[in-house]
């Protein structure tokens, strides 16, 4: 018998890989059927609400519960911080209270009693020099490349600027929290709304002192994560507690205001940056300072990774400053921190190109050499271009035609990792025929679900529905948390493996029943053939399991080929701005994407649609506005947290860019790569249609005018 | 959300007798676009909330002479559909900037009226006017959207009335009802609201039992009209600066006009020198420009928002122009 090899098939004998289906939970999430988290509420749930601290940073001098615990209603009371803990940002959670209704919880937050004792607070993540003064600033480390001043007295070209991206804030649909409900005095259930099933119930146990193996943690949906959502965190444990108090199950999500606040950020960039060229556009110098928050621990986007993309630039100047702030801390967010960074380098480039007179396509085009996939880059950039249209629209910077509207031209491009995360599955195979999956992952609505029972429907011949894939419960198999785009790679792999191993064992029950070479077999569309003949169907060839079903692990990541890393990715965008208003507006936006072996295209490019969704939210309405006086984070809502309707959108246009050369490589994580460029490629759009560089987004119509104001090249 | 009495009226008399009692510490509730937010933030802890949706003679929308009625409670879906309020362009404008259906269906054009300030400072329990132990919160904190005009004294922030500009420069009257069951009173809009120089004064001149019962408007006359919202976004979005015009035109001269701009100041602010720089002009983008430079010519921008004296300009001059069917090019 021929040797028996794990592999995907051949592209061509792939009759769903590679398809466009929907979602398997398609229904049951537009229909609410769905449980999430915020939905669960088992007999006698209680509600939380919270006490938080508004402000720029306190310490608690008192706190006075007896009242919130003799309103009417109330269940139970925790204090976070109680006397002498300092609050160093508005929205530190301070009490929760827990009663029959959400009014009666909110009638015991009233009757906290609390006194603070100011402290001095800090929140502008811009001003340097006024954090400098106010000693809240550290050095973040430099480092040098080459020889920056030989090469820029060396240099043709010469552009010097100011570029920067602010801070802004998670906003899943669904808040952050969870339901907690006791079985007896040491089994806790939690239903919780998290990226990490698999990795959090510990987090539970620790602190309330009792066996990680006596929580079970539940997510079969989730409302967004982004990153945002990996922890048990301290108001989860403080649900566990709460419930605990009370004798009745409890479920505290964080409302909107303080999901904004404490729910997690994507810290942000300021950079003073020079950039030089030769004669040809040829990149050969970067010099950079950069700062920025993180929040109170004052980091801001990693120095060892600019300039973006163009690690080859040969000789390079960089230094980071840290800004500590009392702000929200920060937590992953989509592609950390990607899109800042190229935020502060491909606008640079751009107005190099500007500076040059030259197309800002053929100076990136010009200097893939220095990028780590440069083929793929001007692959990538030709369908890019094509599909914008860029030769006919191209025009110079500022010659936007238009009176009041100018239009402009801009690009961008990225990079990510996307390699799969380690992930355990039971798959089984009933004799019935019926076939599941056990695996204690979690479909954080990009379609994993479904992934999964294309994998195992394409390996076993079968259709979609055939096969039930249970995720979302910490009891499965251990999987990976889903972050940094390693969920489809990392549940794809195990799950052809040990499809593969459960399918090799009904060959050789099949081979042996009814006479023919194992490896004539093929299984398809229900049934087992051999050399393209019907052996038999699925279900007789599951019954020769005999009265137990075949139960196969399958593991991930592995070296056969199956899955990869490293992916590339191009945007370009089409903008019109109003200088008399400077409003902004998209007309379209391409995408050229790639990621290995794509086995949905369909939720493969609504991922894509989903990133350049986000991305127009902060290169043009999205921010965080700390205001300095109180030290408030003083848009935590959804008037002035300003996120884009469908309005805003413009046309947007995905093209996954998949050649044999990309099947081969084996399937890539998706999620991160389609929010990183955006912002630039809107933000050199932009400068292309007026000729001013709007140096921080997102690109408001007062940051726009200010620019247009100083006429800032 | 506290607890209150609920109550619904079913005529004038019954709602201000429900209005006036607690020591008129009640609250109006019409479309509950506003006072739901308040209430859920704690900004409003009325005693007893007065649901005045079933109060008939303060709906739709009626002529009224050569002029038009329209009840406070009229949606504005209704506005925008009336075929009597067709040739009162301006409104309709005002429809369409608010762009979210549950808005334009649920919210009334009392509430609109009577909305009170999208400040963040407001919003957040600082107050109507931000003020701490005698100190601008809006002054010394982050003031990008608040008052370029009108801002010299305590209150910066913008009123927030959509409506206010357009019916002001068609000259609407406002009919006030209260506190007293019996007592009404027509006043002109332009009058109804009030800069507070302390935090009780409010935003209105609507004293605690008052309420907006009818708005009126004076026959068209052949005026054309026009508001202009500047809009970040193309959702549900309040508006950076506003300007409504109202434009009597005689053979492509103006022979009258009236400009009110909106979210610049904190109330409705009248550019009776810029629409009176347009009489005998023809409108063009020189006439409609001049007539924005002049309207903001006295602007006094916060540290934060002088980008909104660019806007407050443009908004004026695409208003007139758009009153005129002349605007061209805009986003």
């Amino acid at each position: 018998m021929a040797e028996r090899k794990v592999a995907w098939k051949k592209r061509t004998d792939n009759t769903l890989i590679g398809g466009d289906h929907q979602r398997i939970d398609g229904v049951e999430k537009a229909s609410g059927h769905a449980k999430y988290a915020a939905d669960i509420n088992t007999a006698g749930t209680l509600f939380a609400r919270l006490l938080t601290f508004k402000g720029g940073a306190a310490v608690v001098k008192s706190i006075d519960t007896a009242d919130a615990e003799k309103t009417p209603g109330v269940r139970a009371v925790h204090v976070f911080n109680g006397a002498g803990k300092e609050v160093r940002w508005d929205g530190t959670i301070v009490a929760a209270v827990a009663a029959d209704t959400p009014e009666q919880a909110e009638d015991g937050v009233r009757a906290i009693k609390v006194a603070y004792e100011a402290k001095p607070h800090w929140v502008d993540e811009e001003d340097l020099p006024g954090a400098t003064t106010g000693k809240r600033t550290k050095p973040l480390g430099d480092n040098k490349k080459g020889d920056v001043a030989a090469a820029l007295k060396a240099a043709k070209h010469v552009h010097k600027g100011y570029y920067g991206i602010t801070t802004i804030s998670h906003m899943c649909l669904e808040t952050h929290g969870s339901h907690c409900e006791w079985d007896g005095d040491d089994k806790l259930n939690v239903h919780l709304s998290t990226q990490n099933v698999s990795g959090t119930g510990g987090q539970f146990a620790g602190p309330l002192g009792i066996d990680a193996s006596n929580v079970s943690i539940t997510c079969n949906y989730i409302g967004g994560g982004f990153g945002s959502k990996f922890a048990a965190d301290e108001w989860g444990v403080a649900c566990a507690q709460l419930s605990k108090k009370a004798g009745k199950p409890v479920r505290l999500m964080l409302d909107r205001a303080t999901e904004l606040k404490i729910g997690g950020t994507r810290p942000s960039g300021f950079a003073e940056v020079t950039i030089a060229a030769d004669a040809e556009g040829n990149i050969t110098v970067w010099d950079s300072h950069h700062w920025g928050t993180s929040g109170i621990a004052g980091s801001t986007i990693s120095l060892g990774q600019l300039p973006y993309c163009f690690d080859g630039i040969p000789n390079r100047n960089r230094k980071a400053t840290g800004i500590s702030t009392n702000t929200g801390p920060n937590r992953a967010w989509r592609a950390p921190p990607h899109p800042q960074l190229c935020a502060v380098t491909d606008t640079v480039i751009d107005d190099l190109a500007a500076k040059m007179g030259a197309n800002s396509y053929d100076i990136f085009m010009k200097n893939l050499d220095k990028t780590p996939k440069p083929d793929v880059y001007a692959e990538e950039m030709k369908i890019g271009a094509k599909l914008i249209d860029w030769k006919a629209k191209w025009h110079a910077h500022g010659k936007g035609g238009g009176k009041s509207v100018k239009r402009g031209l801009g690009m961008a491009l990225h990079r990510w990792g996307g390699r799969a995360g380690a992930t355990t599955c039971t798959v089984k195979v009933h004799p019935d025929g019926a076939v599941e999956t056990f695996l204690g992952s979690q479909d954080l609505g990009t379609g994993t679900r479904t992934v999964i029972a294309i994998t195992l429907a394409e390996t076993f011949g079968l259709g979609i529905n055939d096969v039930k894939v249970n995720l979302g419960n910490n009891s499965y198999p251990k999987a990976n948390p889903s972050g940094g785009s390693i969920t489809v790679g990392g549940v794809s792999g195990p799950h052809r493996r040990a499809g593969l191993e459960a399918l090799w064992k009904i060959y050789d029950l099949v081979a042996a029943k009814y006479k023919v070479k194992a490896d004539s077999l093929s299984a398809k569309g229900g049934k087992i053939l051999s050399a393209g003949k019907s052996v038999c169907t699925w279900k007789q060839a599951c019954g020769l399991l005999g009265p137990m079903p075949l139960e196969v692990q399958g593991q991930g990541p592995k070296n056969d080929g199956l899955t990869s890393q490293g992916v590339a990715g191009v945007q370009m965008a089409d903008v019109s701005v109003d200088i008399e208003t400077g409003i902004v507006r998209i007309n379209e936006l391409v995408a050229v994407q790639d990621c290995g072996l794509i086995i949905d295209e369909l939720t493969a490019r609504s991922q894509v649609y989903g990133g350049l969704i986000m991305g127009i939210a902060y290169a043009l309405s999205e921010e965080r506005v700390m205001d300095n006086r109180t030290g408030r984070f003083i848009n935590a809502d959804l008037e002035n947290y300003k996120l884009p309707r469908i309005g805003d959108i413009g046309k947007l246009m995905v093209h996954m860019y998949q050649p044999d050369s990309e099947y081969e490589r084996g399937v890539v994580g998706l999620g991160e790569p389609p929010v990183i460029s955006t912002g630039a490629a809107i933000s050199n759009a932009v400068a292309n249609a007026t000729g001013v560089r709007v140096p921080v987004q997102p690109l408001t119509p007062q940051r726009v005018l200010e620019a247009l104001k100083g006429g800032q090249a | 959300m506290r607890p209150f009495e609920y109550a619904r009226p079913q005529n004038e008399s019954e709602a201000l007798d429900l209005l006036n009692d607690h020591d008129a510490n009640t609250a109006v509730l019409a479309g509950g676009t506003d006072l739901i937010a308040l209430l859920q933030e704690d900004l409003q802890a009325p005693q007893r909330v007065v649901d005045i949706k079933q109060v008939e003679s303060m709906q739709g929308i009626a002529a009224d002479g050569d002029g038009v009625v329209i009840g406070a409670l009229t949606t504005l879906e209704e506005i925008s559909e009336s075929p009597l309020l067709a040739d009162y362009r301006s409104l309709g404008d005002v429809v369409d900037g608010v762009r979210a259906i549950q808005i334009q269906q649920m919210g009334t054009l009392g509430g609109d009226l009577c909305h009170l300030p999208n400040c963040w400072f407001y919003r957040n329990g600082y107050g109507l006017l931000a003020l701490e132990n005698g100190d601008s919160l809006v002054a010394a904190g982050d003031n990008r959207y608040h008052a370029i005009l009108g801002n010299q004294g305590p209150a910066k922030f913008v009123s927030a009335a959509r409506f206010a500009p357009a019916l002001i420069a068609w000259g609407a009257d406002v009919r006030v009802i209260g506190p007293d069951a019996g007592s009404s009173e027509w006043l002109p809009l332009e009058h109804f609201f009030v800069t507070p120089k302390v935090e009780s004064q409010g935003v209105s001149v609507l004293k605690p039992g008052q309420l907006i019962s009818h708005v009126r408007l004076p026959a068209t006359a052949g005026r054309v009209s026009s508001t202009y919202e500047v809009l970040q976004m193309e959702g549900l979005d309040w508006p950076l600066a506003t300007a409504a015009a109202t434009i009597d035109l005689d053979g492509g001269v103006v022979r009258e006009a009236s400009i009110v701009m909106g979210h610049v100041a904190p109330m409705p602010w009248a550019a009776h020198e810029a629409a009176q720089s347009l009489i005998g002009q023809p409108v063009d983008e020189v006439s409609a420009g001049r007539a924005g430079e002049i309207a903001v010519a006295q602007a006094t921008p916060l540290r934060d928002n002088a980008y909104k004296v660019q806007l407050a300009k443009t908004a004026v001059k695409r208003a007139v122009l758009s009153a005129a069917d002349m605007l061209e090019g805009a986003l």
